[in-house]
């Protein structure tokens, strides 16, 4: 290797060097483009569509939409919804399905979104809560519909 | 093509690398012969992360099976959904609106330039260069914002179901991914400033690594690993699915051979994924997101095989349908684990100190390999 190609060697590594650090003394010198946040405290709004938990959506009457056709049990890969049904009397003396208890294993979900899509009757949905960290797992098994609900009026 | 395993002369050493190594990206572990510091031979354990998926797709039915598959290659993860949904439509015979299709390939670009841009950070850190990692990762983010907007979920999105896509785009979708489109032809021009001319990047990669053309092939190497050694194997251009024959795109193929142009081609092929989302991102066609389909898919019996182009290579589908709601054999065939069998060829003679070179350009993604 000839000195001239040696010292042109040289100046080309340093030349792309100089070119990278350009780029490290533009964020040096600009600390606005910071974009970290101090997640505790500060925490970002989710996206309205994120998946975070599953939830049966209830009024102010505490109704709730779930007829308990169990389409989203049998769409569920993992088996992470139960529903326990049982008969109720009509004011007409007849007999009716509804739903009992709707067990929720948030243990076992991956929040494929398609329970959720087979809903017919859009009774449950995704809610953005994601901090779903507790100290023992018995506790990540739910039951959603709240105590005293009942089917809202018109739902089939 | 099958190589004689030499025995362990005196003085080689045995050791491993990984599976606990931040090189590997995962659970790879590498057992490699040494002598001093020249790479005698390297053999690829896999197995710790295997998940049986091909076995558990079986008593999924057609619509749920669908979302394992995100949890292969999870970084393109969309890709990975797109092939399967195909594989069914393919059986089913169903026709897919325009929109679609249209959705379905914006969202696969989307993936492969957010993958592409997760190993270009992870490259140059494995290289010695910790920056681009954080720059990276945030020019990602805003793609997975993207995702997230419309999807749901930022990494295993589930969109895609057979006939169409799961919901409709946000209504910001448009107005975000331009937003992207600007930033990244911003951003990318500097970043190539910062590692591509980078005269120690480039000396740790030329001549790093040189797997032929013929034996790119024989290995069964497919996507940005062959087309760095010059073999035309874009599933895009070559067995077009979707609307990918109506885009104007190129093929990106390098002839170097080596570590460099494998990193040239996924550099390039950003570009072409963003000319594609130019394309097509003011040209969504109006319409459903999603065709009629049965409530119960049952496959006719017989066998279907479909392939996508994820970012990093070929992705086959493979269904054996008895004509029962549950499929009876499912086979993927995964571009990882192709391009990983051509490791100990590439690293034979090398030194130790360019495995990581060679690794990281081959791009492995593990829960890709094991399945």
């Amino acid at each position: 290797m000839s000195a001239i190609q040696y010292i042109k060697d040289i100046y080309n590594a340093v030349k792309s060097l100089l070119i990278g650090m350009k780029q490290t003394g533009y964020y040096f010198t600009h600390h606005k483009e910071i974009i970290t946040q101090n997640y505790p405290e500060e925490k970002q709004q989710l996206a309205e569509r994120f998946r975070g938990e599953v939830v049966l959506t209830h009024d102010s009457n505490n109704e709730h939409k779930c007829t308990g056709c169990t389409a989203c049990e049998l769409a569920c890969p993992n088996g992470t919804i139960k529903i326990v049904t049982k008969f109720e009397l009509t004011p007409e003396g007849k007999k009716k399905k509804a739903i009992d208890k709707f067990v929720y294993h948030l243990e076992l979900c991956t929040m494929c979104n398609l329970c959720i899509v087979a809903c017919p009757t859009d009774a449950i949905k995704m809610d953005q809560a994601f901090e779903h960290s507790v100290f023992d797992r018995s506790q990540l098994t739910k039951v959603l519909n709240k105590p005293g609900s009942k089917i809202m009026e018109g739902v089939e | 093509m099958l190589e004689e395993v030499s025995a362990v002369d005196q003085g080689d050493m045995i050791i491993n690398i990984g599976p606990q190594h931040p090189s590997t990206h995962g659970v790879l572990q590498l057992v490699v012969t040494l002598n001093g510091e020249t790479i005698k031979k390297v053999e690829p354990h896999l197995g710790f992360i295997h998940r049986s998926i091909e076995k558990m797709c079986e008593s999924l039915t057609y619509r749920q099976f669908i979302y394992v598959t995100s949890r292969m290659d999870y970084l393109s993860s969309h890709i990975n959904n797109h092939g399967c949904a195909l594989c069914v439509e393919k059986g089913m015979q169903i026709e897919i609106p325009d929109r679609a299709k249209v959705i379905r390939v914006l969202m696969d670009e989307l993936t492969r330039i957010a993958s592409h841009e997760l190993w270009w950070g992870a490259m140059a850190m494995d290289l010695g260069a910790f920056t681009p990692f954080f720059l990276s990762f945030r020019e990602r983010e805003t793609i997975t914002d993207i995702m997230e907007d419309t999807c749901g979920a930022r990494l295993t999105m589930n969109y895609i179901v057979p006939g169409g896509v799961m919901a409709e785009l946000h209504p910001d979708f448009q107005k975000k991914v331009k937003a992207f489109i600007k930033l990244f032809r911003e951003k990318a021009d500097q970043y190539n400033e910062l590692v591509t001319g980078n005269i120690i990047f480039q000396s740790r990669m030329k001549n790093v690594g040189v797997l032929s053309k013929e034996d790119a092939i024989s290995y069964g190497c497919t996507g940005p690993t062959a087309r760095g050694s010059g073999v035309n194997c874009d599933i895009r251009k070559l067995y077009p699915y979707e609307i990918y024959d109506q885009l104007k795109f190129d093929e990106v193929i390098e002839t170097g051979c080596d570590s460099f142009s494998r990193y040239l081609v996924r550099v390039k092929e950003m570009y072409q994924s963003i000319s594609i989302i130019e394309q097509l991102i003011d040209n969504i066609p109006e319409g459903d997101f999603q065709a009629k389909t049965k409530a119960v898919l049952k496959l006719p019996k017989g066998e279907f095989y479909t392939r996508v182009e994820t970012a990093r290579g070929e992705l086959g589908v493979y269904i054996v349908s008895e004509g029962a709601t549950t499929p009876y054999r499912i086979k993927f065939r995964s571009p990882g684990f192709s391009n990983l069998s051509a490791l100990n060829h590439m690293a034979k003679g090398g030194k130790i100190g360019d495995l990581v070179a060679m690794m990281g350009t081959l791009d492995l993604v593990i829960p890709d390999i094991d399945r």
